[in-house]
């Protein structure tokens, strides 16, 4: 029997609202504690909201609708998305990448009094070089920024988009006019390359090689260990170009004398996301590779004392007869086509066990992850039957996550 | 080459249609290149080396042979290649200087990894002591599992990153060839799409990028189909709320379920929901249509894609005239 995510009764005007959180789960399936999303929102000590998770599990939608919930709950709330699809971001007004966050206009009845939604994409390029303009005297700012290697760099480094979106939010939450920061997290296969990306930057950008290349007359050790520099720097040449390599030596010379070294400056960006003020949400799709990566996310967060707040179960699937099993509605379909004749009440309990079946798989994962992570507070998203790209949609997937309308 | 937006099913995709190209004796490679032994998982084996494998046979014989380059690997064997250096390699290795290398100039990765598997592509039997122009090929067809749209035209247009970078060493050299091979009408770039919004976009965006760029596109295929099983007037009228309850709660009857009425009405909701991401679904069809390349369908398969599965993901793609 095949599973098929086609029936979508967590589409509009279906009983399986969002209200009904709590589809059964497996037999076995523990209790799992409900994520109080409305007390998050409205948590004036939270100033932050990171919405992390593998490729394409609803991370841009779940930031982009908890922020227009804030702002339904009357806080002032600004989203930095990264990757929005292209009607999503139209639909919150953003049709330039200018890294400034721009306000969204919302009907009346979208935000209480009081409340506000602030919206922009993050372009890293332009963060990059605000930091590099905000640290470096204009003279040496542009030398940085005209070189090649920095422009390749900044524009699409691994780990530059995840640390420069740290570097932003760093920025947005100085200036101090929101009361709460949703985080969107770049589009990677990995969760974690969110959390390894400043380490990762941080160590190329301050590592032996790159040392070597920017002052050579000081390293003896890679003598010691048999290997000339000039060898080293000969093959690397060999293979990458003289130039490119005269380039990272000067690039590495004036970043050097800005930042000094560049990985203490990230250790403190992803330190920042410690605070108590920041709170983690990590996004999951019920398939067994994206539970399973939010599984590990989930313990590196608690691994490295950052906040976690919860999870969001996105994209789930129930049933519209919850008591009909897969296979008492397959027997009854057999038996149907037995008798020939009703072939639409065939197909329809083909279509309902199919269903049933998805939905009994979907719950044995998330009673996996529940019995392996007891206490993680879980909020579900249905299914919806089409993408999420107009505020409409962002309210309703909104009101999943809280459970319902948002009480003001 | 196979590429789509991440998740679309490029892994899946690559490996049933190197099935179909196979079958009936051929003889297909399927290579990857993001160092994830996605294939070897696909075929249920142990992690590939940097070997060429055969994985499968084919149906009616023939085989797939799998190889996961690996640009170090690469690297290491063009320098021993080239500059018969195996040691100054071993020394790059232990520096880091190979991954440094391939990180500040992601190009030479690029080049390194089509240049293998276009080495494959033009490779003739007898080995490199033969040459006989005339000797054949020694695979029918060679299939890249490819990056994501969002990287592919940079990862296929090497030879504009690499001639700022040696500009006239042997990996130039090798770029150009590589280039060659791609630009040529041996080659076609495919796309994956979900019947969704954001990979049929990407589809659309991977295929104007690689036209512009002057090479092939090839197909569009249309990933994850949820099948219909209802008649396409049943599906429409369902499509707006109207599904006949009545007629269904008697069918419930007559499978002798309790509560006909009452389920009658649930699985209309049913009913109604599937008929719109049919109707979602045939909207997402239309508009890859019209991009004007030949399409490929392939069902979703509940329960996951394991080899057996994965044979059958390929006899889709074969009645669809996908051979040798
Ligand atoms: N036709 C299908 N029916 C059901 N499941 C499928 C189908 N095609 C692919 N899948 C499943 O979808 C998931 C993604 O597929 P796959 O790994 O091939 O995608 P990909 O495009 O290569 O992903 P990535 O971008 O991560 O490399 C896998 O779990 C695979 O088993
Ligand atoms: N609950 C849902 N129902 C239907 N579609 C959804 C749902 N959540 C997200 N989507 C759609 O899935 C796609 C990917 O979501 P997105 O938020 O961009 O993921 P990510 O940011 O994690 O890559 C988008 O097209 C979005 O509209
Ligand atoms: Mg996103
Ligand atoms: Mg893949």
């Amino acid at each position: 029997m095949s599973g098929d995510p086609t029936t979508d009764p967590g589409g509009p005007g279906t009983p399986h609202g969002p209200d009904q959180p709590g589809t059964p789960g497996g037999p076995e399936a523990p209790d799992t504690p409900r994520l109080d999303v409305d007390a998050l929102l409205s948590d004036t000590a939270v100033r932050t909201v990171v919405c992390c998770g593998s490729g394409g599990v609803g991370k841009t939608t779940t930031a982009a609708a908890l922020g227009l919930r804030a702002a339904a709950l009357g806080r002032q709330a600004v989203v930095i998305t990264v990757d929005p699809a292209r009607r999503l971001a139209q639909s919150m007004g953003l049709s330039e990448l200018d890294n400034t966050p721009r306000p969204v206009e919302l009907p009346a009845s979208f935000a209480a009094p009081g409340g506000s939604l602030h919206a922009m994409m993050l372009d890293m390029k332009r963060t990059f070089d605000e930091i590099v303009e905000a640290h470096a005297d204009p003279e040496r700012a542009q030398q940085i920024m005209a070189n090649p290697f920095y422009q390749s760099l900044s524009a699409g480094f691994t780990g530059t988009q995840e640390y420069m979106a740290m570097e932003k939010l760093g920025q947005l939450r100085e200036e101090g006019d929101w009361d709460l920061i949703f985080v969107d997290t770049p589009p990677s296969r990995s969760a974690l390359d969110f959390l390894d990306a400043p380490e990762r930057l941080g160590r190329f950008l301050d590592g032996r090689l790159i040392r070597l290349l920017a002052a050579p007359a000081r390293t003896g050790a890679f003598r010691l260990l048999g290997a000339g520099v000039g060898m080293i720097t000969g093959m690397l040449s060999k293979i990458v170009g003289a130039q490119v390599l005269a380039d990272v030596q000067s690039f590495v010379s004036s970043f050097d004398a800005v930042f000094g070294g560049f990985q203490e400056r990230a250790e403190r960006t992803y330190r920042r996301l410690q605070d108590p003020g920041t709170a983690f949400l990590v996004v999951a799709v019920p398939e067994s590779d994206a539970v399973r990566e939010a599984a590990y996310f989930v313990e590196r967060l608690a691994a490295d004392r950052m906040p976690l707040a919860g999870l969001v179960m996105n994209r789930t699937h129930g049933t519209g007869a919850e008591d009909l099993s897969a296979g008492e509605s397959m027997a009854a379909c057999a038996e149907l086509e037995r008798q020939g004749g009703h072939g639409l009440a065939a197909a329809a309990l083909h279509l309902h066990a199919r269903a049933a079946d998805l939905r009994d798989r979907e719950a044995a994962l998330r009673g996996r992850l529940a019995s392996a992570h007891p206490d993680l507070p879980v909020a579900e998203v249905p299914a919806r039957t089409r993408d999420v790209h107009d505020l409409a949609a962002l309210r309703e997937v909104g009101d999943a996550l809280g459970g319902g309308p948002p009480a003001v | 080459m196979v590429s789509g937006k991440g998740g679309t099913g490029k892994t899946t995709a690559a490996a049933a249609l190197a099935l179909s190209l196979a079958a009936d004796g051929g003889r297909v490679l399927l290579v990857e290149v993001e160092g994830r032994q996605g294939l070897a998982e696909l075929f249920g084996r142990d992690p590939l080396p940097y070997e060429e494998r055969k994985v499968a046979e084919a149906r009616g014989g023939g085989e797939v042979v799998a190889l996961a380059v690996d640009a170090e690997a690469a690297l290491m064997e063009y320098l021993e290649m080239f500059y018969g250096i195996r040691r100054a390699g071993q020394v790059l290795t232990r520096f880091g200087a190979v991954d440094f290398a391939t990180t500040i100039a992601p190009g030479v990765r690029d080049v390194l990894l089509t240049g293998k598997a276009t080495e494959a592509v033009r490779r003739r039997e007898g080995g490199r002591r033969s040459r006989r122009e005339e000797a054949p090929y020694s695979y029918d067809a060679v299939v890249l599992d490819a990056p994501p749209t969002g990287r592919i035209a940079q990862f296929l247009c090497v030879n504009a990153e690499v001639a700022g970078l040696a500009r006239m060493g042997p990996i130039r050299n090798h770029a150009d060839k590589a280039m060659a091979t791609i630009r040529s009408s041996a080659t076609a770039v495919h796309f994956v799409a979900l019947p969704e919004e954001m990979p049929a976009q990407e589809a659309a965006d991977g295929l104007a990028e690689v036209r512009e760029a002057g090479l092939n596109p090839g197909f569009v295929l249309l990933n994850m189909v949820h099948e219909p099983l209802l008649p396409p007037d049943v599906l429409e009228a369902a499509e707006h709320g109207e599904v006949d309850t009545e007629a269904l709660a008697q069918g419930l009857k007559a499978a002798r379920l309790d509560a006909p009425r009452d389920r009658a009405s649930a699985l209309a909701q049913e009913v109604t929901a599937h008929a719109q991401r049919v109707g979602a679904e045939s909207a997402v069809r239309r508009r890859l249509r019209a991009l004007g390349r030949p399409m490929l369908e392939l069902p979703f398969l509940g329960g996951g894609i394991d080899t057996d599965a994965l044979f059958r993901l390929s006899d889709r793609l074969t009645a669809q005239g996908v051979a040798r």
